[in-house]
């Protein structure tokens, strides 16, 4: 063996043992990394799935025409506003028999959610008929019932600490005995809008709202970024002062904190050009600004990665520069360029602190109609239900980020479906 | 020049002063022809002054060693060179007597009636089909599809493709072997029915047989087109061209009629090329 052999061959135990070090690095990185995401979809998932539930309360109602105020020649208005609350009660104080006291009293008709007398309103309405009969409905359980049916208050506990007191459970543990309470999936989540009592509240108005936000957001940012970066490499002058200028700067917008785009929105839009706030326009706007950079370089990127020689051979045959662009440049570089628009979208999607500065942070009950309603979206309703005292939304709150982080999945997916559709192979 | 000459050998290419070209770099009634042409990109410059016509339906090939020009003059012919912000061209080229370069020509269509093929096959990725329509549908050559099909098959029989992909129409061109994508690559050229074909080292790339295929093939284009071609190799060039123009570090150094070249060159860098002492 001559003398370089042996010096390499001594170097080479050195660098095998280099190389399996860093394997290890990074066997141990990806390690650390999978528990914190398991460490957070496992903490999310077993306080949101529950949220899921929703319990439900049997009851039998009797119609009485007397008790709603009403008779057999009231018209829809006087059946839209009569006391069906009462009828709710009264089949509440049936059940129970001598109940005393205000607070008893109250606490009795917490049993039950708000919703019921408008179910039953609702019912009534679609058929009359139903006056002066006697009907068992399932209604909304109030959420103190619901989060202790759900196994979340310890009745161990000493009165004086339970948010149910001793003879709630009496009640409640009756209701169960007859089979009146009962857990169901919770469609209110997907089918309601906010509300101010966890049971009645649903995440639609703001899926709606991101929905629609999302929509105005890629209208404006897709064909504004890809305009953008196929002018700035295929067309704009090299090595001009100006261009370059405008790229160092549509770099540097990429970092901003999003925040200082809610403040530009607060300013230009609402205040210069008088955008309705609170509204999914608005909150798109605003986005778009913060989106537009990333689609920008991502475009520019995908767009920098189609070979020259298919460029060449174009414009060998006589195409302008624009079918150049149009028939070749761009459909090659579409899946690179779709990638960066949906992580961009994702972005969006997940933003919160823009959307607070132009008032999308508002309690909003209703669902948007359209870009011109008051709307609330994803993360700034899960913001919203995080920030609430009762502990019904606490589940609430998983259960939302559990919802947009589906949201998020099904972008990714669309992502992939998308690159894995326009990918060609040259 | 001085500058680039390598200090551990002394390479006598370099003391050898080229003035002016030598043989026959011009005919009459040309098909192109190019008078104190001058490339510069940037502040470099990589042509200078090279005065040559090519003739009616003849092969021309342009020779010399990597770096001498060859290429870039060739991209003077069709202003590919215009896709290039920092090239600037000068001197005086014409196709049928007309300025290439004026204000009137439009470099689209100066594309349309000066083809080019080039050293790396680089058909689209799209069929093989659209491929070759791709062209004629660009300037609007054929009114309906059964004239686009015709345009489409004869431009296939014309590269000697057809018979190989005739069922494979809407395959994928990319999905060819190297010498049929470079085929197919010719095919795309001439069905535009340009009036001149550039070809850029088109063999490079491709093994023996390919070559020869495609070498067989620019024999018989010469019947209708005419054919300037850039190339590494003098075998080639020899068994192509009807006449060779010598370049060397960015100068048209010799032209004259390729058995002239390969068998009594007139200048010494020729000589000296052609015989294997550099390139």
């Amino acid at each position: 063996m001559s003398k370089t052999t042996k010096k390499i061959e001594a170097n080479l135990k050195k660098r095998y043992a280099k190389e399996k070090r860093f394997r290890a690095y990074g066997v141990v990185s990806l390690l650390i990394s999978f528990a914190f995401l398991a460490v957070l979809l496992v903490t999310i998932f077993s306080k949101g799935l529950p949220a899921f539930q929703q319990t439900y309360i049997k009851l039998d109602i009797e119609l009485n025409e007397k008790i709603l105020g009403i008779n057999k020649d009231s018209d829809e208005d006087a059946l839209f506003s009569a006391s069906y609350s009462k009828v709710v009660k009264n089949s509440l104080k049936e059940m129970f028999p001598g109940i005393k006291g205000r607070k008893q009293k109250r606490a009795l008709k917490n049993l039950v959610s708000k919703s019921a007398a408008y179910d039953l309103r609702d019912k009534v309405l679609e058929k009359p008929t139903l006056l002066g009969t006697t009907q068992s409905y399932w209604f909304l359980a109030k959420d103190d019932v619901d989060v202790f049916m759900k196994g979340n208050i310890d009745r161990t506990l000493p009165e004086s600490d339970r948010r149910i007191k001793d003879y709630q459970l009496a009640w409640i543990d009756k209701l169960m005995d007859e089979g009146r309470l009962e857990k169901r999936f919770n469609t209110v989540l997907f089918t309601e809008g906010d509300s101010r009592e966890p049971e009645q509240a649903g995440m639609r108005g703001a899926i709606v709202g991101s929905l629609l936000t999302m929509l105005v957001t890629i209208l404006l940012s897709f064909p504004i970024g890809v305009a953008t970066a196929a002018y700035l490499e295929e067309f704009a002058p090299q090595n001009n002062r100006w261009v370059d200028l405008i790229e160092i700067n549509i770099n540097n917008l990429a970092a901003v904190p999003s925040i200082v785009f809610g403040l530009l929105g607060l300013a230009v839009y609402i205040n210069i050009f008088g955008v309705p706030r609170s509204t999914p326009l608005l909150g798109g706007l605003v986005l778009t600004l913060m989106t537009l950079p990333t689609i920008i370089i991502a475009s520019r990127a995908a767009i920098k990665s189609v070979p020259p020689s298919i460029k060449e051979a174009a414009i060998g045959l006589g195409a302008s520069r624009m079918q150049v662009l149009f028939q070749h440049t761009l459909p090659l570089a579409m899946p690179g360029i779709l990638t960066g628009t949906i992580i961009g979208m994702a972005q969006a999607l997940g933003e919160t602190a823009p959307l607070l500065m132009i008032g999308m942070v508002a309690f909003v009950s209703d669902i948007p109609t359209g870009i011109f309603d008051p709307s609330t979206v994803m993360p700034v309703q899960i913001y919203l239900w995080s920030d609430s005292p009762e502990r019904a939304f606490t589940e609430r709150t998983s259960a939302a980020i559990m919802i947009l982080l589906g949201f998020l999945v099904l972008m990714n997916v669309i992502a992939i479906v998308l690159r894995k559709k326009f990918e060609k192979k040259w | 020049m001085t500058e680039l000459k390598p200090d551990i050998e002394k390479r006598s290419e370099f003391d050898i002063e080229i003035n002016g070209t030598v043989g026959k770099p011009f005919v009459d009634n040309p098909k192109m022809s190019s008078r104190n042409c001058d490339v510069f990109y940037g502040d470099k410059q990589a042509i200078f002054d090279v005065n040559l016509d090519i003739a009616n339906n003849e092969i021309i090939a342009m020779i010399g060693p990597s770096g001498c020009g060859k290429s870039t003059y060739l991209r003077v012919l069709n202003r590919m060179n215009d896709t290039i912000p920092i090239c600037k061209v000068t001197g005086e080229h014409t196709l049928d007597g007309e300025d290439i370069y004026g204000k009137k020509q439009d470099p689209v269509l100066l594309r349309a009636r000066v083809g080019m093929v080039f050293q790396k096959p680089n058909p689209f990725p799209k069929s093989i089909y659209d491929n070759v329509a791709y062209g004629a549908r660009l300037h609007g050559l054929a009114s309906n599809r059964s004239e686009l099909d015709d345009v489409v098959e004869s431009s296939l029989i014309k590269a000697g493709l057809f018979k190989e992909v005739k069922d494979d129409l809407n395959k994928p061109g990319t999905g060819l072997s190297g010498g049929q994508q470079q085929r197919l690559c010719i095919a795309r050229a001439i069905a535009v029915d340009p009036e001149v074909i550039l070809m850029d080292e088109p063999t490079s790339a491709l093994d023996p047989i390919a070559t020869a295929l495609i070498e067989e093939l620019m024999d018989e284009l010469k019947e209708n087109y005419t054919i300037a071609i850039v190339t590494h190799s003098m075998q080639q060039a020899a068994r192509v061209s009807q006449r060779t123009a010598y370049f060397h570090l960015g100068k048209l150094v010799e032209v004259n009629e390729t058995d002239k070249v390969f068998t009594n060159p007139e200048h010494q860098l020729t000589e000296n090329y052609i015989t294997g002492r550099f390139g």
